[in-house]
């Protein structure tokens, strides 16, 4: 049972990162546009460098 | 969005409503927002920013596909009207969206913060969830304590910051010694912790902290639901309030100038172009012309206007130039005066009560008394404080309103996401529960069963040399009912006379030369006709006698089969207009409507709804011009077209996005399955409680119980919902 002292903080952390990575889109507005972000990944238009 | 507003209605009279939106300072960079109601795929979101991009002056431009708008930013000496011919040669159609009416959708703070407090408590509630798993499944003694202390340190924190709105509202219900559905909500939360944090401290067996975070999750995503549906609505319906933006043309020293609608004071030189609508009361100074007063009295003919006229806010300019002396702006024009009506009206609205709050009424109050009856009950029968507290929460988690609390949103979100593919705006979140009851449809009758264009009906008796004079006569004019006669003329096969010395007299008519004789096409005092009741253009060739053009306005599309499914349905359809008896009438035997009312004046409108009403009918009222808003604020429930005045779709529940009609009895049909859904969920609620409770009040009641039958009603609940599509 020792490996639960490992395991909880791993899993407790984990949960952290998707909680912190969620609220980070969530603060950038990339939920405004579901839409049009489905259909911009099928364009090819800055596919060989980023926009400017 | 809906392509059928006027772009020529350049100033809106209900937006002098806003005034803070115009008199805003405009920034450095201008910020231009574009409505592109024809954009659909990544082809056309490459199209729209490639062709904005190489506009010069412009920094960025971005597309939002999901509302179908564009966003330009912009050096400050460009205007949207360079950009929209831009659009409009690559094939798009784009109107000019007012920013400042859209601001209230960028900061969409609320929306995010019901998010963020749904996503912590979604992540809070799978990690317990692990935890208590692992208990479920056997952990004992110091491993079960330690897990129940780590769900503790997870619970407590995200409870505090997720279940806040439910805390909020049950303290303010509670403030004014009432109860709500938030009450019971918050206690069953609080006394969950506490009955957790007591027993694993005395190392218990049972802790309910994976039941108090999923019950704040499934309750907050009801929440988020219902919040959305409103928001879109909400969304939409400010974009055609955006549409109009409020401008206004001022002369001054001689020289015209763009200006806000709020920035007009009285006395100003207003110019109004034929096709504008009128921005203040005032007095004619110059020019000759025709207004369409229909909007605001639901009239159709047109008035004769001179300098002396007497102007309203909000009536269209038709023929001629007008330069008008304000008399009053703002809030003291008599289209405002008209919003007093309405504010009186309204207060009768307040009185509904949603099936959710009829739900909360009963349910809160059992609740409590079955949670204190089992505490009180377990510590006569164990003396056993724990313990009774224990079954208690218990009891109070189990008949916690989860499924309560997704029953109403879940079929509400449904039903207005089937609604809005129909073309509707539901803006009223009790809209459709007040819809399922109506049972008399009054409609009004110009503008809303009628298209406000107007239809040749007298072409087969008219001879065709008279035809070909009219037509050449007519196509040298902008005036609604010249492009009329045009277009049926045209229709018929007719060509135009060989007319020559075409000049277009405002408010009185066209006039022109054929073979030395004058002819003259238009009202008919100016061609010595006499006067008529009816719709009438005037041909007068030489001295001959005057040849009539009789119209009637044409019927919206779906007009005749939304009154007859009505009608099928069982509904009284009744018309109340504000035109002459003989134009009400004919439309009324057209679509086979029994009762109708001419001459109304907005007040007997009202009145007219407010007697049904109190005989006990639930109205619906359609109607769209300034004279219907008293009636459709008195109505139990109220549907406007989007091209109607502002004022009339902020006083309507449901907003018709379309022109056509057809969808208005579909949505009572609509109404009435998810009222019936509403229903059948709140029964799948009570059901589940019935089973439940006996276990929880007799003690057998077990946190994994409690997880389950809260999953399993809630999931039910929200599939019961989806049927309705």
């Amino acid at each position: 049972m020792e490996v639960l002292v490992y395991l909880i903080p791993i899993s407790l952390f984990l949960g952290g990162v998707g909680l912190v990575a969620f609220i980070y889109t969530v603060r950038t507005n990339q939920y405004d546009d579901p839409e049009g972000d489905a259909s911009r990944i099928l364009s090819n238009q800055w596919d060989d460098h980023p926009k400017p | 969005m809906s392509g059928q507003i006027t772009p020529t209605a350049a100033a809106c009279p209900g937006c002098i409503a806003a005034p803070a939106d115009a008199a805003r300072p405009v920034p450095q960079d201008a910020q231009i927002a574009l409505s592109l109601p024809g954009i659909h795929c990544s082809a056309c979101i490459a199209n729209v920013e490639q062709a904005l991009s190489a506009v010069p002056g412009v920094q960025d431009a971005r597309v939002n596909l999901t509302l179908k708008r564009a966003l330009v930013k912009a050096a400050p000496d460009l205007r949207a009207a360079d950009l929209i011919p831009v659009l409009e040669q690559i094939g798009y159609e784009a109107h000019e969206l007012d920013p400042g009416a859209l601001s209230a959708t960028q900061a969409d703070k609320a929306g995010r913060d019901l998010l963020m407090r749904l996503a912590v408590a979604g992540f809070a509630s799978m990690n317990v969830m692990l935890l208590s798993v692992s208990v479920w499944s056997g952990a004992t003694d110091a491993t079960r304590d330690m897990f129940h202390w780590i769900s503790a340190a997870i619970t407590l924190p995200a409870i505090a910051f997720s279940a806040q709105p439910f805390f909020e509202n049950a303290w303010s219900a509670l403030r004014v010694r009432r109860l709500n559905m938030d009450v019971p909500i918050v206690l069953a939360i609080v006394l969950a912790l506490v009955t957790s944090l007591w027993e694993t401290a005395l190392s218990g067996k049972h802790a309910y902290f994976d039941a108090a975070l999923t019950l704040t999750f499934f309750l907050l995503a009801g929440r988020y639901l219902d919040y959305r549906t409103r928001a879109a609505a909400r969304s939409a319906a400010e974009e055609l309030t955006a549409l109009e933006v409020p401008r206004a043309i001022r002369l001054r020293n001689g020289a015209e100038e763009e200006v806000g609608v709020a920035a007009l004071n009285v006395g100003d030189l207003i110019l109004v172009r034929p096709g504008a609508r009128m921005p203040v009361d005032g007095q004619i100074v110059s020019g000759r012309s025709e207004l369409d007063r229909s909007l605001l009295t639901g009239e159709t003919l047109p008035v004769f206007a001179q300098p002396g006229t007497q102007v309203s806010a909000g009536e269209v300019n038709l023929t001629g130039p007008l330069t008008i002396r304000a008399t009053a702006v703002g809030e003291d024009t008599s289209l405002h005066r008209m919003a007093d009506l309405v504010a009186i009206a309204e207060s009768g609205r307040s009185r509904y009560t949603s099936l959710a709050d009829k739900a909360a009424k009963l349910y809160a109050p059992g609740v409590h008394i079955l949670s204190a009856l089992s505490f009180v009950g377990w510590y006569i029968y164990s003396g056993d404080i724990r313990t009774a507290l224990n079954i208690a929460a218990a009891v109070l988690i189990i008949t916690c309103p989860c499924a309560l609390g997704l029953a109403v949103p879940a079929v509400t979100t449904a039903a207005s996401g089937r609604l809005f593919r129909k073309g509707m705006l539901i803006k009223h979140a009790t809209a459709l529960e007040r819809l399922a009851q109506v049972d008399t449809v009054v409609f009004d009758k110009t503008g809303t069963l009628t298209a406000g264009t107007p239809d040749l009906v007298n072409l087969p008796e008219i001879a065709r040399e008279d035809l070909a004079i009219a037509l050449a006569l007519a196509e040298a004019s902008t005036h609604p009912l010249s492009v009329a006669l045009a277009r049926a003329a045209r229709d018929a096969g007719i060509t135009p006379a060989d007319v020559s010395d075409l000049s277009e007299i405002p408010g009185f008519g066209t006039e022109g030369r054929l073979a030395g004789q004058r002819v003259r096409l238009g009202r008919a005092e100016w061609v010595g006709a006499p006067d008529s009741a009816e719709t009438t253009a005037w041909l007068a060739v030489g001295d001959c006698a005057p040849v009539a053009f009789r119209f009637v306005d044409s019927l919206r599309p779906g007009a005749a089969e939304a009154v007859r499914a009505l009608r099928d349905s069982g509904k009284d359809v009744i018309l109340i207009s504000g035109d002459t008896a003989t134009a009400v009438q004919a439309l009324a035997d057209k679509l086979g409507i029994e009762t109708w009312i001419a001459r109304a004046l907005p007040q007997d409108k009202a009145a007219h709804v407010q007697t049904l009403t109190d005989q006990g009918h639930r109205v619906l009222m359609v109607g769209d011009g300034l004279n219907d808003t008293a009636a459709l604020a008195a109505a139990h429930v109220s549907i406007s077209p989007a091209s109607a005045l502002d004022a009339a779709r902020v006083a309507s529940d449901i907003v018709l996005l379309g022109t056509d009609l057809s969808p208005i009895a579909d949505a009572c049909r609509t109404a009435e399955k998810a009222t019936k859904r509403i229903r059948e969920n709140f029964r799948i609620a009570t059901i589940y409680n019935v089973i439940a409770v006996p276990l929880a009040v007799a003690g057998l009641a077990t946190p994994l119980i409690a997880a389950l039958a809260m999953s399993t009603s809630s999931i039910t609940v929200s599939l019961n919902a989806l049927r309705l599509r």
